[in-house]
């Protein structure tokens, strides 16, 4: 990245003497030991990796003492391209897991890093992107304590595959999980949809608008600390990822046996974006987010939501666009901008770009 | 977003709902010809504010819903060939051939890619002379300008190892078939906007006259179809038929004359089998024979392939407008979207998926 914030911007591997990873820079020995001192603890650095074990030993006595509870996750990063408007698949993979634990009410602490490098990846390219993992882990409050790193031989891989996991401390009283939902409930969404898929698919297949799409990658903790210190009982959270949008309601309403029913004016699309949609045939509904979620809180509490999400996600406008009810277990209905009803379904597959 | 957010206005489509009702005294079916309308009526829930004497049933306008079976196994039977690079549309991927998909194929190691355009695989093929590309081309008259284009310009520039494997149908021979069904219930039609960017409105005029119905030419948008709703019931409930263009913005009288021209130049009209109709006289566009250099099922010697359709899929109905896909007794059950039995519920134009996804459950009204 270009404009980093934290002032090493050289690759520290030289490039005269491995230009490209190589096989060896999996293999165990020396050529290995090398990049993960000289890259990745460099970049990471902090109290937890350097202890330089195996595995990394976290430090949770204050946090048992209020409740004790841990949340864990993983997630594996596929992304393809490596960069795109907005964002990396090294900061996808901060956020990405960070996320998962903000959405169980966790406050995200500690990541794992787990590396699969395509043999023949530019050096720079494979700093570029640990840098922004690191960017990413500052801005998120998160250390990178313990990690792993394969090398694939050349045409057995996207460049790099990253995977993380995570562990979070969850906020003493929180209880958030779809078994909570129940029929008046309020549907919040904390932003617009649909900018990280399009922006990924733009670059991925060439496609050029008029106003570039970026990204919405971002932290959502802030965004989830600000609820709870407000006071929200957070009934659930679920971040609209692959699938969107729609997906993430739907699994709701099936884990909660309510139904849930969704107004379409109030769902912001970009104008670019919704531009990018109608052009492919796809409904941004079901297209990937990296930095939003939908909240299931009690409707009396609605508007104290809104008020403590504002202002925590730069540019997401916070907005109830739907409500829960108990007819129709499992079924998620959407109110059209003309006033027709249509059911909201999971896809059986990916999207596809339609004929005409 | 303009020129979209104007014609999903609801204050706009509020008024042409009002205006319907206050129109319709008697029952009328109309028939929306193409899957692109069948969407949005779906997703909008456009049906759901017409009165109820109002019946819109969905017509044989999905270019991917009506690919026959054998055309599909050629494709695959190409993207099987280690020589090939198959491009394609992304919603042709999905459609069940007589065993097995593009999507399976390409799973299997086949080379199948996605383009946006048929000039993005004669790219590759420039970029690829080693190994012969071919362009799935199917689709309706809206599609077939650009394949007339990949086709021209392959010969005239000289790409060897381009091709098409061409599937093109037209639709006034597929509302002609609705309307010589004895069954059939159709009042009037709302014909595909897009289609008639290209060809003009001139080729329905026939049709209206003779078989004594009213054609509307509409768009796309909840605005563009409750307008082309309430035309052809205003010409309905006057008497008169005819051919009105309710998307004037878009649809000129003489359509396109460009393209039309290029597709006269590179296509030549032929008989051709449906999916789910059958075969209809004069019904498809092929390469005409100075153009047969680039015909894949030639090049490859395809020509002879067929195959049958399941006998449980009842498609054919549902194409012709004499079934709702929620009638249909395997419908949800043992066709899904996740297994297929005919390419209506394949592709996100198809009756039976629109139904399927937007219509399944019974909290919903019909």
């Amino acid at each position: 990245m270009s404009e980093r914030s934290g002032g090493w911007s050289v690759c520290p591997i030289p490039i005269s003497r491995y230009p490209r990873v190589v096989m060896a820079h999996g293999g165990g020995g020396r050529i290995m030991a090398r990049l993960i001192s000289d890259m990745f603890r460099a970049a990471f650095d902090n109290a937890e990796l350097n202890q330089g074990h195996d595995g990394a030993v976290l430090d949770v006595s204050a946090h048992a003492a209020s409740g004790g509870r841990i949340a864990m996750t993983t997630d594996s990063y596929v992304v393809r391209p490596l960069r795109f408007p907005g964002s990396t698949i090294g900061a996808m993979a901060v956020n990405g897991t960070a996320n998962d634990l903000a959405m169980c009410c966790a406050e995200p602490r500690w990541l794992t890093t787990g590396f699969i490098l395509e043999e023949g990846l530019a050096m720079e390219t494979l700093w570029e992107m640990v840098c922004s993992m690191a960017d990413a882990a500052a801005l998120a409050g998160v250390h990178i304590v313990t990690g792993d790193t394969k090398v694939v031989e050349h045409g057995r891989g996207d460049g790099m595959y990253i995977n993380t996991a995570g562990v979070g401390l969850v906020r003493p009283g929180a209880d958030c999980r779809a078994q909570r939902v129940e029929p008046g409930d309020a549907v919040i969404l904390s932003g617009d949809v649909g900018r990280h898929g399009m922006a990924v698919m733009t670059v991925r297949e060439g496609l050029e608008f008029e106003a570039e799409i970026t990204s919405d990658c971002a932290p959502v903790w802030p965004t989830v600390r600000a609820m709870l210190e407000a006071g929200i009982d957070i009934h659930c959270l679920r971040d609209a990822t692959r699938g969107g949008l729609a997906s993430a309601v739907v699994e709701i309403a099936e884990a909660s046996g309510t139904s849930i029913h969704l107004t379409e004016s109030a769902i912001e699309v970009q104008p670019q974006v919704a531009a990018a949609c109608e052009l492919l045939g796809f409904d941004p509904i079901y297209v990937a987010n990296e930095g939003r979620f939908v909240a299931f809180v009690p409707s009396r509490q609605a508007d104290a939501a809104l008020e403590a999400m504002a202002d925590t996600l730069p540019g997401a406008r916070p907005s109830v666009i739907g409500r829960v009810e108990a007819s129709d277990p499992g079924m998620v209905a959407l109110r059209s901008v003309i006033g027709g009803e249509r059911i909201v379904d999971m896809l059986s597959g990916e999207q596809l770009p339609r004929i005409c | 977003m303009r020129f979209v957010d104007e014609f999903r206005d609801p204050q706009a489509a509020d008024a042409l709902v009002k205006a319907i009702r206050r129109t319709v005294t008697r029952p009328w079916t109309l028939m929306e010809v193409c899957g692109g309308q069948t969407h949005a009526i779906v997703r909008f829930g456009i049906d759901q504010l017409l009165p109820q004497s109002l019946t819109l049933v969905h017509g044989p306008g999905c270019p991917v819903c009506v690919t026959p079976i054998e055309q599909i196994d050629r494709a695959i039977t190409l993207a099987r060939r280690s020589d090939v690079i198959l491009c394609s549309y992304g919603d042709m991927l999905r459609v069940p051939g007589s065993g097995t998909d593009l999507l399976a194929e390409r799973a299997a190691g086949a080379d199948v890619r996605i383009v946006y355009s048929p000039m993005d695989a004669l790219t590759i093929a420039q970029k690829t002379p080693d190994r012969q590309v071919v362009f799935f081309a199917v689709g309706f008259e809206t599609t077939a300008p650009p394949n007339a284009m990949a086709v021209f310009q392959a010969q005239a520039m000289g790409v060897p190892n381009f091709s098409v494997l061409v599937s093109h149908v037209l639709v006034p021979p597929a509302i002609g078939a609705v309307l010589d069904d004895p069954d059939c219930l159709v009042n009037g039609f709302l014909a595909a906007g897009h289609v008639c960017t290209i060809m003009g409105c001139a080729e329905y005029e026939p049709i209206a006259r003779e078989r004594g119905v009213p054609i509307v030419v509409t768009g796309f948008e909840p605005v563009d179809i409750l307008a082309g709703i309430l035309r052809c019931v205003e010409m309905l409930e006057r008497g008169e038929n005819g051919v009105a263009n309710q998307y004037a913005r878009m649809v000129r009288a003489d359509g396109n004359p460009g393209a039309r021209r290029l597709c006269a130049q590179v296509f030549q009209t032929v008989d051709r089998k449906w999916r789910g109709l059958g075969s209809i006289p004069l019904s498809g566009w092929d390469l005409r024979p100075e153009y047969s250099d680039y015909d894949a099922a030639i090049r490859f010697g395809l020509q002879e392939m067929t195959a049958d359709e399941p006998v449980e899929c009842r498609s054919g109905l549902v194409l012709q407008g004499r079934m709702k896909p929620s009638d249909c007794p395997m419908f949800g059950s043992v066709c899904t979207p996740e297994r297929p039995l005919g390419a209506t519920m394949v592709s996100s134009e198809g009756a039976c998926a629109a139904y399927f996804r937007y219509r399944r459950r019974t909290g919903v009204s019909e």
